[in-house]
């Protein structure tokens, strides 16, 4: 059996004395894509924003047990600055920077202190294709990232996050503003991914869990529910709270 | 007596606001309407850019003009780096704890100090303490210490209004923190800063008393040679024309007046401007 990419053991965090999340076991496996579904506050967007440790900002957060990227505790043993560069995240929200296309994709690769443009152009081509919008912006990649339609801004963050050059990706509902045939087009590029990255996707859509999910974890309440491949959770859920949700029963 | 019908009620009461709207603009444009009326015959190239002559009853008022300039000047080159740092700090970094509430407590009554107590302080710390003398220097720096609030409060602001979002994505492409705020947040909150700055000068320019016992000369017919000199300035200038010199003409110190009140507007009106410009342009 292949070491997990992403390794979380008994992880608990909570704000202000409020549990967010409780004693999670979990591993991720490489080039797979896990997808994390539940209602709203059952802590899986606390969940993705601890594994690259996005909450470090908020205040009052505290947080017990490990999360392993590569057998190495994120928490202990990785500058946070260089941790986000290997483990990306995409936001619910379209969150482009109010630059051009081409320097919200270089912003990475920037602050690393890459300054040759050929370098730099190659990077924003290549990520531009990998993220599916290339067709759609060569020929204004200096034109304002903020004129974009929704889909093609999220597309474009994907790309913005391929230019770290990461190893895994985190998704937080990136198709929660989007219309379908955007939401194709994200998981198109999701699907593809998963070749090179390890792809973590917290969703609301259980439909798009079953359809891009290799493995998915339930959430409820700050509780890890039940994680198993994601045939096998859909079809015949252990858990009587998992097959509740899933047909639609609450949530 | 029957009550009013609404109707009725609802015109008295739009009325009463109109008019209490409309007293509002009544002080400005008398104020403005007296000073040109009686200042604008003085005003000349001649005015602008000559020495006072026969005890400031004649000639112009450019030492004074320049004067303010140079102390205007100083009191930014001081108070910008120090108050943008310190709203950095409070808005970016600062915990909510025991220090950051003291120094917004601080603020908050630096805010509230008369400018007559600024004055004071800037004679005992920079002209006695520090031996800078009645000079450009300690002038410039009473004047900061007295716009800093105005520059903290306006920065903080407009550090406060970049969109948290920001911030995460910047972090979350791998850029250090001191990198997301000077290429994430700063740049954004800029028009905002630039904002309070003009704010801060016009206020500067305007000032008497903090000028009055750390740099103001009575009369100094030529222009400062340096920092550690003293130099007239406009608002003390026209002080001193209206009060302590006899028969000065009517046209001379309204035409100070303008000057000053010219200086003053322009600078809130450059104000007005750069905020709708970037209003306009900014969209998130």
């Amino acid at each position: 059996m292949v070491s997990p990419k992403l390794s979380v053991k008994n992880l608990s965090v909570s704000f202000d004395g409020k549990p967010s999340l409780g004693g999670v076991h979990l591993d991720i496996a490489p080039h797979i894509i896990l997808s994390v579904i539940g209602p709203a506050n059952s802590g899986k967007t606390t969940f993705l924003r601890t594994l690259n440790r996005l909450n470090d900002e908020e205040s009052a957060m505290k947080i017990t047990g490990s999360v392993l990227l590569d057998n190495k505790d994120v928490y202990r043993e990785y500058d946070p600055v260089i941790l986000r560069r290997k483990v990306g995240i995409i936001f619910a929200l379209p969150t482009p920077l109010p630059m051009t296309i081409f320097e919200n994709v270089i912003y990475g690769p920037r602050r690393q202190g890459i300054q040759d443009r050929n370098k730099l152009s190659a990077t924003v081509e290549r990520c531009l294709k990998e993220a599916y919008l290339w067709d759609e912006v060569k020929d204004r990649l200096h034109s304002p990232a903020m004129k974009l339609s929704g889909g093609q801004q999220q597309r474009l963050c994907i790309a913005r996050t391929l230019a770290v050059e990461p190893e895994v990706i985190l998704f937080d509902e990136p198709c929660s503003g989007l219309d379908p045939i955007s939401t194709a087009k994200v998981e198109e590029a999701m699907s593809k991914l998963k070749k090179h990255y390890t792809i973590v996707l917290v969703t609301n859509n259980t439909k798009q869990a079953a359809r891009v999910g290799d493995q998915t974890a339930f959430f409820l309440m700050g509780e890890l529910v039940e994680v198993g491949d994601t045939g096998s959770i859909f079809t015949a859920p252990r858990d009587r709270r998992t097959d509740d949700y899933i047909s639609g029963r609450f949530g | 007596m029957t009550a009013l019908s609404p109707k009725i009620t609802q015109r008295v009461a739009f009325s009463l606001l109109l008019a209490s709207a409309v007293t509002v603009i009544l002080p400005v444009v008398v104020v403005i309407l007296v000073i040109v009326k009686n200042g604008l015959a003085a005003i000349s190239w001649e005015f602008l850019t000559t020495m006072p002559r026969s005890g400031m009853r004649e000639g112009g008022i450019f030492p004074a003009i320049v004067g303010t300039f140079c102390l205007v000047a100083g009191a930014i080159v001081f108070a910008l780096p120090l108050g943008l740092c310190a709203a950095i700090y409070l808005s970016e970094y600062a915990r909510q704890g025991m220090l950051s509430r003291v120094v917004r407590l601080a603020i908050v009554n630096l805010a509230g100090v008369p400018s007559v107590v600024f004055g004071l302080f800037g004679l005992a710390l920079f002209v006695d303490f520090f031996r800078f003398g009645a000079s450009i220097l300690a002038g410039s720096l009473t004047l900061g210490v007295m716009i800093l609030p105005v520059i903290i409060t306006s920065s903080r602001e407009a550090l406060d209004a970049v969109p948290k979002s920001f911030r995460e994505v910047s972090l979350s492409l791998g850029a250090t923190k001191l990198q997301t705020i000077k290429h994430a947040v700063l740049p954004h909150a800029l028009p905002g800063i630039l904002t309070g700055t003009i704010l801060g000068i016009g206020r500067a320019a305007g000032e008497t008393a903090p000028i009055l016992f750390t740099v103001a000369a009575f009369y100094l017919p030529r222009l400062p040679q340096s920092v550690f000199d003293q130099a007239m300035a406009l608002p003390y200038h026209l002080y001193v024309l209206s009060t302590q010199v006899p028969n000065v003409g009517v046209p001379i110190r309204y035409g100070t007046a303008l000057v000053l009140l010219t200086i003053v507007l322009l600078m809130n009106l450059a104000a007005v401007t750069i905020r709708s410009h970037f209003r306009a342009k900014k969209k998130w």
